[in-house]
């Protein structure tokens, strides 16, 4: 072993024995709760502490914990209390993880208070914020939190009958003749595109059009291209669409170019993709009460109602924003994080950049769901 | 033997002009048509080694020189240009030969594309054929192909065409009638058939009715249909929007049994609109 090998060794192993040692000796809260099993916080002093404290035992999955020390859970089961927080049914929040939290007081006063607790869960693909206003009450000295439990609707048992169609792909072989017929690709189609300068970079926002008779897997690909006609960058839409398209359905879609501006693109070269898919027109999803709300926060808001008898275990919703000319000035999206029930209403809410937000005359919104074990 | 084969093509790449005084003795067809049975004739006496090497084949054949040499029916099958050598003890003899394609057809490639379109295009539909003999050699002399796209219930479209290098193309209409269409070549007594599916076009006067539904309000399509009358197939998205204050609902429902059904939430006053990809239809507005 040379010199030079002998010294990283030696500088390696000193770095995780000073590591081991520091983790030992300050360790996070997080591995604090895992490791012992103690609460974070006991002083409940405060109301801001006692909802604090609960913060705490969720962040460490402690739900057993975190019930005991409610004032109300005689009104419902530690496994309600878990469900509401993780949910009963597979679905985004099922696989999250509270992040962080901050709590706002709103209102006290010797026997009671208000507090606002507001949680950002990691999910998979994304953060997602949750807000709950807390009342807190004093017991014997102590403060304590009444959780305000959303129990879980409850679908009576039914039959559903469905009978929407649904497409399946047999593909060419192998062992075909080159000359032999395959099945044809969809035929889609750009029917919009903008670019949109921001301050993070040059955005790229259009619809695309699945104009065939059977439904597509899409996504779109742009490469800008310098005014000599030099390929500057090349992104695609990722998530920002709705992958899978029936026929004459319409998604939007955005692709952003990190750090490029407008001025110094000449042309851009669009190419989207499509690809058979087996596919099922079930479920609909009704979109209800969508409202526009202008800044500050601008957003679009809405409720899913899922018309039919399948759970669709993650919804993704994308907004498509429009000018008075018609032309698309934004497109935003949401994951929702709670299954959709059949029949059950759930909330989105699709923020709108405040500088766009008074460009906004019109919206249209489609729903993108996927159902436990695949697309759908 | 393997060992001649190299000392062989170098005494052929270093001494041209010895292999071609040589080759005054060796009587080779100047060409034959691939698989047939062929004879060599060669000069000289006692015993030597035929070789031929062409594309994709090679052939080695112990002979009596001096006499006629047999090459049997598909011993050279793949078209091309070959050398040949007779090779003996004193001298080596040279010559070549080519092979072309029969002259018969025996399988036809037939490319046909889209195999699904909207009805009603002007020459939509390319069909792309190549001819083959027996042993997969592409027959480049013209001949004569027939192209024919059959419409169930309408007449159907033939275009006879010559080939080109092997090659014959033509374009097709698609019928104003959705259904499957039998794209068929045909060359000689060969043929190839592809299917082409037609497919509705764009939905056309999309026409909705409302009643009421309790305190809802059911919404359904007359059967759409596109352009030319076709039933606008099942799956496909119908959107109905309703509009009432500053607030919306939307559904996207796929078309069952050629109509598209939805209940929504009953508002007075709203404005409810349907549509399918880029086709408006009528507005209702809901008074009770």
């Amino acid at each position: 072993m040379s010199n030079g090998a002998r010294l990283l060794a030696i500088s390696l192993a000193g770095a995780t024995v000073a590591l081991v040692a520091i983790g030992t000796l300050w360790p996070n809260k997080t591995a604090v709760a895992f490791a012992s099993g103690e609460q974070f916080s006991t002083s409940a002093g405060t109301p801001e502490a006692a909802v604090r404290s609960l913060g705490d035992q969720i962040r460490a999955n402690a739900y057993g914990r975190a019930y005991d020390s409610l004032a109300n859970k005689g009104e419902f089961s530690e496994q309600q209390f878990h469900r509401d927080l993780t949910s009963g049914w597979p679905d985004l929040r099922t696989y999250a993880t509270l992040s962080e939290f901050q709590v706002q007081p709103l209102h006290a006063s010797d026997t009671d208070a208000n507090v606002q607790l507001k949680m950002q869960w990691s999910t998979v693909v994304g953060p997602s914020t949750s807000v709950r206003d807390l009342h807190v009450v004093r017991n014997n000295g102590k403060w304590q939190v009444e959780w305000p439990i959303t129990k879980e609707p409850v679908v009576p048992p039914q039959v559903i009958p469905v009978n929407y169609l649904r497409w399946d792909v047999i593909n060419r072989t192998s062992s075909d003749d080159w000359g032999a017929q395959d099945v044809e690709s969809p035929h889609v189609r750009i029917v919009d595109m903008h670019p949109v300068q921001r301050a993070e970079g040059l955005v790229l926002l259009g619809e695309l059009l699945n104009e065939d008779v059977v439904p597509a897997y899409v996504s779109v690909s742009a490469t800008l291209l310098s005014k000599d006609q030099k390929p500057i960058d090349t992104e695609g839409s990722f998530d920002s669409i709705s992958h899978q398209l029936l026929p004459k359905q319409v998604t939007p879609f955005l692709i952003r170019f990190p750090n490029v501006t407008l001025g110094k693109v000449g042309s851009v070269r669009m190419t989207p993709f499509s690809t058979l898919i087996s596919a099922s027109a079930d479920p609909v999803i009704e979109i209800q009460n969508e409202k526009l709300n202008p800044a500050p926060d601008a957003s679009v808001t809405g409720q899913l109602t899922n018309q039919s008898g399948q759970i669709a275990n993650v919804a993704h919703v994308l907004g498509t924003f429009y000018d008075q000319s018609g032309q698309v000035v934004w497109v935003g999206d949401q994951y929702v994080d709670h299954a959709l029930l059949p029949g059950v209403p759930v909330a989105f809410n699709i923020h709108i950049p405040e500088d766009l937000a008074r460009k906004v005359s019109s919206q249209r919104t489609v729903v993108a769901t996927y159902s436990f074990g695949g697309a759908q | 033997m393997r060992a001649e084969i190299p000392i062989l093509l170098a005494s052929f790449s270093l001494g041209i002009a010895s292999a071609v005084a040589q080759s005054g003795d060796l009587t080779i067809p100047k060409s034959i048509e691939a698989g047939v049975a062929f004879s060599i004739q060669s000069g000289g006496n006692g015993k030597g080694t035929l070789y031929i090497a062409g594309p994709g084949q090679f052939l080695k054949q112990d002979v009596q020189l001096g006499s006629s040499i047999s090459i049997a029916q598909g011993s050279l099958y793949n078209a091309g240009h070959y050398s040949v050598w007779l090779t003996s003890d004193s001298s080596t003899q040279t010559g070549s030969i080519d092979v072309i394609p029969a002259q018969k057809p025996s399988d036809l490639t037939f490319i046909a594309k889209p195999s699904r379109l909207p009805v009603a295009l002007h020459n939509a539909i390319t069909g792309s054929a190549y001819i083959f003999d027996a042993y997969g050699n592409l027959i480049t002399k013209p001949m004569q192909i027939s192209f024919q796209l059959t419409n169930q219930g309408s007449a159907a479209q033939t275009r006879t065409m010559e080939t080109r290098d092997g090659a014959a193309w033509t374009q097709m209409d698609s019928a104003t009638r959705e259904g499957k269409a039998q794209f068929v070549a045909r060359v000689g007594d060969v043929s190839s058939t592809r299917i082409v599916g037609q497919v509705p076009g764009d939905p056309c006067n999309i026409k909705m009715n409302a009643k009421p539904a309790g305190n809802k309000i059911q919404l359904v399509t007359d059967p759409v249909r596109d352009c030319s009358g076709n039933a606008i197939s099942d799956g496909t998205i119908v959107t109905f929007t309703e509009t009432y204050g500053a607030e919306k609902t939307t559904v996207d429902v796929p078309l069952k049994k050629g109509v598209a059904s939805v209940e929504i939430p009953a508002h007075r006053g709203a404005t409810i609109s349907v549509a399918s990809g880029v086709v408006l239809g009528n507005q209702i507005r809901w008074a009770q």
